[in-house]
């Protein structure tokens, strides 16, 4: 079993299309469309998406993502209506990105939880980015250091592209660890991605907690193997 | 005058009137400064609770306010629809099962209606939406009826012209919120349609009861 999405958009074809675009990185993954209006038209409709959230209700729940104010409102009205709402969580990410990155979480068996964080990641990194570096120059790092690290060279042609940071952020955000990758979020498949790193590019890999390293081992299993891509 | 479902279902009968005769000014209030939706969307969605109060006669005001909202959710499709379901649905949990309003009991189920939006819109007073016009009602329906008046029509009177003070005091706003927050400086100088589509509510509220 999977958590399943519920895209909530003001267009019937930007609903479709997101689904469609998610769908490739998640196969496995209930994602359901809630779009437009019930005849058709720009905005948002109660039933469409308590449908949705009907169809999501016998699983292990579903993360709602919404494109603008009042489809948040919208899936907010239904979450009052639906009978156990611990198992719905709306997620505060952009909706393609988020969209994307919860999808992969879901993919890799992420819990409800699991999978709206990995769509609020892509907001930002928890870890490392400009101001982590920024804090270890001037020497004042007050955080303690990692649990396990490791560096691996990216072997495959393509190189850090979508496919590979999918399966690291997917396999990532169902393990209990922070993760830093070349300092950004390692469950978070868009800061991944940002890192444009190519063969050849090595990836400094930083693990905090209790499967700190797995974490590490996963990240380098992958990498060495290089993703199952020539 | 009593508010009783027969009221209710006159007041919800004269919302659609009201909305379809003032439908092209509210689109073009909309058009100012949002997604020039605001007068079709809520023309329809109150064509669709008359359709819905046509298939039975709800037995309570709190009934008939609830079946108001879930129509109005399902069928309006602008953000005008989860906030006056809302709006419904919290103003129909505040009155229950009663048969009938007492002024006391409208103002409270105003205050509801009132805290439902903002609890969904996360509007503040002055933020240039609905809640300019539905607080000063609140307002002014408490004191109508904590001074005592046991007249229901004087409080729905109190209500309504304080919520169109409401509307109209919006005009030189900035708003904070909504599409029309995306305007800026250049949202002030135009009426809010949200708030005058709420003043409208109100003022039906009044003619049911005249």
């Amino acid at each position: 079993m999977t958590v399943s999405i519920v895209v909530v958009s003001h267009s019937e074809k930007i609903a479709d299309g997101a689904v469609e675009l998610a769908a490739q990185m998640a196969p496995n993954v209930v994602i359901l469309a809630a779009g437009g209006t019930g005849d058709g038209r720009i905005g948002t409709s109660l039933e469409k998406v308590m449908a949705a959230l009907d169809k999501a209700a016998g699983g292990d729940g579903a993360v709602i993502l919404a494109d603008l104010g009042s489809a948040v409102m919208t899936a907010e009205s239904a979450l009052e209506f639906v009978d156990d709402p611990e198992k719905f969580l709306l997620a505060d990410a952009p909706l393609i990105e988020g969209l994307v990155a919860a999808s992969v979480a879901a993919q890799g068996g992420a819990d409800v939880e699991g999978v709206r964080r990995a769509a609020e990641a892509v907001r930002g990194p928890a870890h490392g980015g400009d101001a982590g570096r920024q804090m270890v120059e001037e020497g004042s790092v007050t955080g303690r250091g990692p649990d396990f690290t490791g560096d691996f060279e990216l072997i495959n042609q393509a190189g850090m592209h979508a496919r590979p940071a999918a399966k690291i952020a997917g396999g990532l955000s169902s393990l209990a660890a922070d993760v830093t990758v070349n300092g950004v979020d390692g469950a978070s498949m868009t800061a991944l991605m940002t890192l444009a790193a190519g063969k050849g590019s090595v990836l400094h890999v930083e693990a905090w907690g209790a499967d700190a390293e797995r974490a590490v081992n996963y990240v380098g299993g992958l990498v060495q193997a290089g993703f199952g891509e020539p | 005058m009593v508010l009783d479902a027969a009221w209710a279902v006159r007041w919800l009968n004269l919302c659609a009137e009201a909305m379809a005769e003032h439908r092209v000014e509210l689109i073009e209030l909309d058009r100012a400064i949002g997604d020039s939706d605001h007068g079709e969307n809520m023309d329809r969605g109150f064509q669709a609770v008359v359709a819905k109060l046509g298939e039975g006669a709800p037995e309570t005001p709190g009934a008939a306010m609830k079946l108001t909202a879930m129509t109005l959710m399902s069928k309006v499709g602008g953000a005008a629809g989860p906030l006056y379901g809302t709006a419904f649905l919290r103003a129909a949990t505040s009155l229950g099962d009663s048969a009938e309003i007492d002024p006391g009991a409208w103002a409270s189920a105003l205050a509801a209606a009132r805290d439902g939006i903002v609890a969904r819109g996360k509007a503040e007073p002055g933020d240039k939406t609905m809640v300019d016009a539905w607080t000063p009602a609140v307002d002014a329906a408490r004191a109508a009826a904590d001074a005592g008046s046991s007249d229901a029509l004087a409080v729905l009177v109190a209500a309504a012209e304080a919520a169109e003070a409401g509307a109209v005091a919006t005009d030189p706003l900035v708003a904070r919120k909504g599409r029309a927050s995306y305007l800026g400086e250049r949202s002030a100088g135009h009426r809010d349609p949200g708030a005058v589509s709420s003043a409208l509510i109100l003022r039906a509220a009044v003619g049911a009861a005249a």
